[in-house]
């Protein structure tokens, strides 16, 4: 890494693997879009904001849906609020700026100093949106006709794109972008991100709920496997209730927290069950 | 010294090339721009990370990666030489300048051979001291195979702790997510949404609501109507599926494709029926566990869905000659058959001009008689997301490819030929 340019090394509220800060700050000096894959509740969406802290910068959020438009992250054009405005009058409607609201990439791109831009779940819109950014994510600039302003990033910002995977997308599109996939966390690592969230967890509960968790994840046949939110989801719904460490290698009480299928309730109780291993407490959620 | 190095990342780009990846020069590019930019350590495990992170864009991808990476830089591969050359190259990367006419005069090397090629190279400019510019070269000796263990020689700069780059290429923990052998029930949803034919033809107008607002109001309020026919998809897909005795054992990747196609909710009509080894006069419901499915008659199937269908079937296509070829050839007992099951196999292809084989045999191992009978029928592509893949794109290409007659591969069966429109 170039001497001089800022990096980030995760922070206290989100740890980061080595690997996956080496590609960051790679994406950032680079300043090509990252995208970020991995199974789910391995926090992708949460990489951006701590991206930003870390790097002290402002963060800006476009949540893709099915419905979203590449354009709609350019501009928007307010034609609704100018008819209305024009008959009252008490506008210069003809001024066409005051209509033209800029998107999150927009945004990202007018912001005056460097900012980070998140774009979550990128395969949930049309398989031709990711093609229909190339040319503004590339030359980072955009014009708008209504107008005749051009909109071009002094600075080009940060760009993290997440995805699912469940569309595919288009090559012109990858062949832009710098690649990672964030593996589900090792032992090592879960238990530094418990100890983020729970920092007063014993060191015997610690253990206790990290083999109960990397146990239950070890079944086979469960649709959805327990990620990393379900499990603080879960710990923190031991600690309230009290539970202790030593009753987790018996059974795993609330299992609902963790999984989040009635199948896979099924499927674990049975398998865990055979296995001759802890039976499932209560069922309550 | 310095011109060398840059044939061993020549070695890795032509490599991944070479094991299938589509890298190009785009890929290539960014990642000498990221070294000269200052973005690697000069470790070689930073290197590691960097070029998969600039190079591959999947994680399907990721071993192939590992394996080609570990052949470049693993093992015993590199002398203390070319480590040195190495470090001091990444220390101040030259980028070399690649024309289409080398990429494609390097592509047709064998990795091994460039190996040895780089090798003999680095001999050479010791020897001569020029620092020559030919920066395709030469390889040494050792090919994929690799130890599993890392000399600390090729461990270049040494990582903070945790396992070097080494370790983790030959470790191969990417495995699980190879896309030629692992079936990922999502990873087929994701392969078979490709299966689709839009249409604007049989859908009636639509109001475009935002796009009406937005004109009207453009418009100063002078009400305007925007219509747009929505897009459908008119695809219908037909699935075989062969749950002959053979096909035990892979009976759990069928299901998968099975519930992938079920579940996807993306065509205008999904049909699955079921076959024991081979197809004739009757195809059986597609579920066993759903008694209320029914059967069809594989004349009326023929007769009665349209022949823009795509059709699936799946099986080992792995059976006695005489079950393939006969009349009254069976493999129940109590079935008579009077057509031959390859006639009944062709007239389905004929029918449905799109139409693929998947057989979850791997593609080494189609040797059988009968496989080679049925993909002069069928085009037969692998069972896993890669081949379902393939298969899709083969079944949306524009023009199908024609099926030859029945009785230019087997004129004893001539009469089968002709009797095709009297039997539908």
């Amino acid at each position: 890494m170039s001497i001089g340019a800022p990096k980030w090394e995760g922070t206290d509220d989100y740890i980061a693997s080595s690997d996956l800060a080496r590609i960051v700050n790679v994406a950032v000096l680079l300043g090509r879009p990252l995208l970020i894959k991995g199974e789910p509740g391995t926090g992708k969406t949460l990489l951006a904001s701590s991206i930003a802290r870390g790097l002290n910068m402002e963060l800006i959020t476009w949540h893709v849906k099915s419905t979203t438009k590449a354009k709609d992250g350019l501009y928007v054009y307010d034609t609704v609020q100018r008819l209305y405005d024009s008959r009252f009058q008490d506008k210069d409607v003809s001024d066409i700026k005051q209509y033209i609201h800029l998107g999150p990439l927009g945004r990202s791109f007018a912001a005056p100093a460097r900012a980070v831009l998140l774009i979550d779940e990128i395969d949930k819109a049309d398989v031709e949106f990711p093609n229909d950014l190339l040319h503004e994510l590339d030359a980072m600039t955009f014009d708008i006709p209504e107008t005749g302003e051009t909109i071009a990033a002094a600075q080009r910002p940060v760009v993290i794109i997440t995805s699912n995977s469940e569309k595919e997308l288009p090559d012109a599109f990858l062949r832009r972008s710098v690649f990672h996939y964030i593996e589900f966390p090792t032992e090592d690592l879960m238990s530094k991100i418990v100890q983020v969230h729970f920092p007063n967890l014993g060191a015997h509960m610690l253990q206790s709920a990290m083999n109960a968790f990397y146990r239950l994840r070890g079944v086979e046949g469960l649709r959805k496997k327990p990620s990393t939110s379900e499990l603080i989801d879960w710990i923190g719904a031991l600690m309230a209730s009290g539970i202790s460490p030593d009753s987790l290698d018996e059974e795993i009480p609330m299992l609902g927290v963790l999984l989040k299928r009635e199948q896979d309730v099924g499927v674990a109780i049975r398998r865990l069950a055979a296995s001759g291993k802890p039976r499932q407490g209560g069922l309550q959620r | 010294m310095s011109a060398v190095a840059p044939l061993l990342f020549g070695e890795l780009f032509f490599g991944l090339r070479r094991e299938g990846l589509k890298i190009g020069l785009a890929e290539w590019l960014g990642l000498m721009d990221a070294l000269k930019r200052g973005a690697v350590a000069h470790t070689l495990d930073d290197f590691y990370y960097v070029a998969r992170a600039l190079l591959v864009k999947s994680e399907a991808h990721f071993d192939t990666f590992d394996q080609v990476f570990a052949a470049v830089f693993g093992g015993q591969a590199l002398s203390q030489d070319a480590v040195k050359a190495l470090l001091d190259w990444l220390e101040n990367p030259i980028v070399p300048q690649l024309t289409p006419e080398m990429i494609a005069q390097l592509e047709k090397l064998p990795l091994e051979q460039l190996r040895r090629m780089f090798e003999e190279r680095l001999q050479e400019q010791k020897k001569r001291h020029d620092g020559g510019n030919r920066w395709v070269g030469t390889g040494g000796t050792s090919p994929f195979g690799h130890g599993g263990q890392n000399p600390a020689g090729v461990r270049v700069g040494g990582s903070g702790g945790g396992r070097s780059a080494i370790q983790i290429a030959t470790a191969r923990e990417f495995r699980k997510y190879r896309h030629d052998q692992v079936l990922d029930t999502r990873a087929i949803s994701v392969a078979l949404k490709k299966l689709r034919r839009l249409s604007r033809r049989h859908a009636d107008l639509e109001l475009d609501v935002d796009e009406s607002i937005d004109q009207t109001c453009r418009n100063a309020g002078d009400l305007t109507l925007c219509f747009t026919p929505p897009r459908k998809n008119e695809a219908r897909v037909l699935l075989l599926m062969d749950t002959g005795g053979s096909m035990d054992p892979y009976s759990h990747m069928v299901e998968r494709l099975f519930s992938a196609a079920h579940a996807l909710q993306h065509w205008k009509k999904f049909e699955a029926f079921s076959f024991h080894n081979c197809v004739y006069e009757e195809l059986e419901p597609g579920r066993e566990d759903h008694p209320d499915d029914e059967g069809i008659m594989t004349a009326d199937l023929l007769r009665e869905r349209p022949s823009e269908t795509f059709l699936i079937l799946v099986g080992d296509a792995y059976m006695a000659p005489t079950e393939l070829l006969d009349p009254w050839g069976a493999i129940h007992y109590y079935h008579h058959n009077r057509t031959p099951g390859i006639v009944w196999l062709h007239r389905l292809r004929k029918r449905f001009p799109r139409a693929v084989w998947l057989n979850p045999i791997s593609e080494r191992g189609w040797h059988g008689w009968t496989i080679k009978i049925i993909q002069e029928v069928f085009p037969m592509f692998p069972l896993t997301v890669d081949g379902i893949d393939r298969a899709v794109a083969q079944l949306v290409k524009s023009t199908p490819e024609p099926v030859r007659p029945l009785s230019s591969m087997y004129p004893e069966l001539r009469e089968f030929d002709h009797l095709d429109d009297l039997a539908l």
